[in-house]
């Protein structure tokens, strides 16, 4: 069979051994949980509890109504000790709910399962996917019911569920989708019901060819198909992967919903079907915990607000040299700098390295390597230069913003020179002309 | 007679055109203002933007019009701004010189650092990230307006704080809209007492993040009620015409350092 993709882009050493074979654990819950209100892409949710209140597992701790937001749960049963700034994994300190947890996981009342999930109209998936408060679980953390609802005019004929997990050393997504097959499926199909789609595709990698065969099998019945893809990254950016698979090119600045397609992880398709076959709230995801610096490497199911130390502590701790945590997966990780940081609705993965040296950068030789692997078809290291002078309405012109931080230039660069920083500056110094220019 | 007629077209051709020509002259003419030159001769022409407008000239096209204030070159001073007001035939009044300060203290012994900071080497860029200090209000010190001064007016001190000359500093504000942490504004440069922290960190977390951070305690607040005050667990000086001198050793009691006079090294005058 030929295998889909789309053009440049790279292709790193997986290291996917590490933990391919970790089945999910539960681990769990530490004595207080740190639940920052701000896990989402869009503006912070309000917290609806205060110091010293009690809450039950699954209750709602945080809302807003803002349409760009989500709401935010309690991990555990226990009591509120603080509502304050914590440190929070995107580098600025956070409001956060921080909850001592008193073991019982007393579930709130208002978890109540549906009974016949398939019959529920659009509208309410919609609203049931809302007050779970679900966002996109592949890291970049956009609210999944925001994204199934399309403005008016616009479509939707198919659901991609994203199963490349394209990033190296991940497999928390491979084991969700080895170990709960049926759920995933399920959600797909909640997803494509409240989306009003006609299809669903599941489009996975080719080095996961035991859970392609799989969903294969358990796909009859369901209105879609699964589709191998070739093992390159980034082929799990939204993007690149609405081309492989339907060779539609998202509009510059567009969102899939402008070529008719919603992308889910397969960790929010399945936190979709929990949501409303049980009402369980996204309280709970899967984590990989990999790298050289850790004494064993595992797959978690972790609960939200989870301190990194305490699941840190549950792999055996960190090795002598460890220098390095990043959340996310290596390519678009973010380093952290403590281990008090709690994990949140879009840590897909803890990777400790053991780094003996940090590459120097040297000057730009002109390679074009970084252009020739662009998967968004952009000139990296035109765009650092304009970032780096200051040439931000030049960068623009030249579609900086349109750069998905996947961090392949970089990655290729032989003279190490850290492009995705450069390239960061540049937006965020756009984004906030933009926003003064506004206000 | 053939060498004639070229002779005669192109006679007539260039009489046609430069009647044409005289004819736009009058008709197109602009009127420019003879100050506008006259005040553009005397601006110290550095172009840096400080007043305001674009460069140089068009600083002087304002005034001549008299959308700017005469006082308005903060390059020139005083003495560029008696030389306009001649040419404007008024009074120029009395400017008060103002200079760039640092509101900051956390310098590389005070402020505790988070890790090894790997990124790029710009407050900027550093800033993004969260910073490479714990406190996420001080000074980053990778010398954003250091590189942004046009006057080479502010250089990073040996603590890895930036240090204003204010001998040279002409505050254009250059700096002021480099720091991505608005730790820098333009003060009179006669004001020495100043709050040299801007953390709204309560009183534990500031003092864990830095040793220099304002704390809250409102030791100054009780010193001189009339003119400081506490705002988001910061002391802030509402009016510091009020400050009487006498009650200064007073509030240089801060235990913290965060407020009180200006030191010779900061002023660049060690």
């Amino acid at each position: 069979m030929r295998k889909k993709t789309f053009p440049r882009g790279t292709h790193p050493p997986e290291y996917k051994h590490y933990t391919e074979g970790q089945r999910l654990e539960k681990l769990e819950p530490p004595e207080k949980v740190f639940i920052p209100l701000n896990q989402h892409f869009g503006k912070p949710a309000d917290p609806l509890v205060s110091k010293g209140e009690e809450v039950l597992l699954g209750q709602k701790i945080g809302d807003s109504d803002e349409l760009f937001s989500a709401t935010v749960h309690s991990s555990v049963s226990g009591k509120v000790l603080f509502v304050k700034e914590h440190p929070h994994p995107l580098g600025s300190p956070a409001l956060t709910v921080i909850i001592a947890n008193d073991g019982k996981d007393t579930p709130h009342p208002d978890m109540k399962g549906t009974k016949d999930p398939f019959s529920l109209k659009p509208e309410d998936i919609r609203s049931k996917v809302r007050d779970a408060g679900i966002v996109g679980m592949g890291g970049a953390a956009f609210p999944t019911a925001v994204k199934l609802s399309p403005p008016k005019g616009k479509a939707i004929d198919t659901v991609i569920i994203n199963g490349c997990e394209c990033e190296p050393l991940l497999t928390s997504d491979y084991r969700l989708m080895l170990e709960y097959t049926k759920d995933i499926i399920n959600g797909a199909e909640l997803v494509r019901k409240a989306a009003e789609a006609k299809r669903i595709i599941i489009g996975i990698e080719d080095n996961k060819r035991d859970v392609f065969e799989l969903f294969k099998q358990k796909m009859n019945g369901f209105p879609g198909e699964t589709a191998l893809l070739k093992t390159k990254y980034p082929q799990g950016a939204e993007k690149n992967l609405i081309y492989a698979l339907l060779k539609r090119e998202v509009p510059r600045g567009g969102l899939p919903f402008d070529v008719g397609v919603v992308v889910q992880n397969v960790g929010t398709a399945k936190a979709v079907w929990d949501a409303v076959s049980s009402g369980t709230p996204l309280y709970e995801r899967a984590v990989t915990l990999s790298g050289p610096g850790l004494k064993e490497n595992k797959n978690l199911l972790i609960r939200i607000g989870t301190p990194f130390k305490h699941a840190v502590e549950y792999c055996g701790g960190l090795k002598e040299g460890a220098n390095m945590l990043v959340m996310g997966g290596p390519m678009m990780g973010l380093a952290q700098w403590n281990l008090d940081t709690p994990v949140i609705k879009g840590t897909s993965g803890l990777i400790v390295w053991e780094e003996e040296a940090f590459p120097e950068e040297f000057p730009c030789i002109s390679c074009g390597r970084c252009v020739s692997h662009c998967p968004m078809g952009l000139v990296p290291t035109r765009l650092m230069n304009y970032s780096r002078h200051g040439y931000y309405q030049e960068a623009e012109k030249w579609g900086v913003l349109d750069c998905v931080e996947c961090g392949c230039c970089q990655y290729i660069c032989p003279a190490k020179i850290p492009l995705v920083h450069w390239i960061r500056v540049g937006k965020n110094a756009i984004t906030s002309m933009k926003r003064k220019k506004k206000s | 007679m053939q060498f004639l007629i070229p002779i005669l077209t192109l006679g007539l051709l260039g009489l046609l055109f430069s009647i044409g020509l005289s004819f736009a002259y009058q008709k197109l003419k602009v009127e420019e203002d003879p100050k506008v030159e006259a005040i553009s001769e005397v601006l110290p022409q550095a172009n840096c933007g400080g007043c305001g407008y674009s460069g140089c000239r068009a600083f002087a096209e304002a005034v001549a019009k008299g959308k700017a204030e005469i006082t308005g070159c903060p390059v020139g001073g005083e003495d560029v701004s008696q030389k306009i007001a001649r040419i404007m035939g008024t009074e120029a009044g009395k400017a008060i010189k103002k200079v760039a300060r640092v509101h900051c203290r956390g310098n590389t012994k005070a402020a505790r650092e988070k890790g090894i900071y790997l990124g790029i080497t710009t407050c900027h860029a550093a800033h993004i990230i969260g910073g490479n200090k714990e406190c996420v209000y001080g000074c980053l010190g990778f010398g954003d307006c250091v590189r942004a001064c046009p006057f080479d007016a502010i250089h990073m001190g040996e603590e890895g704080l930036p240090v204003v000359d204010a001998d040279k500093c002409t505050a254009c504000g250059k700096c002021v809209d480099a720091c991505p942490r608005d730790i820098i504004d333009l003060q009179p440069v006669s004001q020495n007492i100043m709050v040299f922290c801007r953390s709204l960190d309560s009183a534990a977390a500031a003092k864990k993040a830095c040793k220099n951070a304002c704390i809250s305690c409102g030791i100054c607040v009780r010193a001189c009620p009339e003119a400081i005050v506490l705002e988001n667990n910061l002391a802030v000086i509402k009016d510091y015409k009020k400050i009487d001198p006498e009650k200064i050793p007073a509030i240089e009691k801060c235990p913290t350092d965060a407020i009180g006079r200006i030191t010779k090294e900061e002023n660049h005058e060690g």
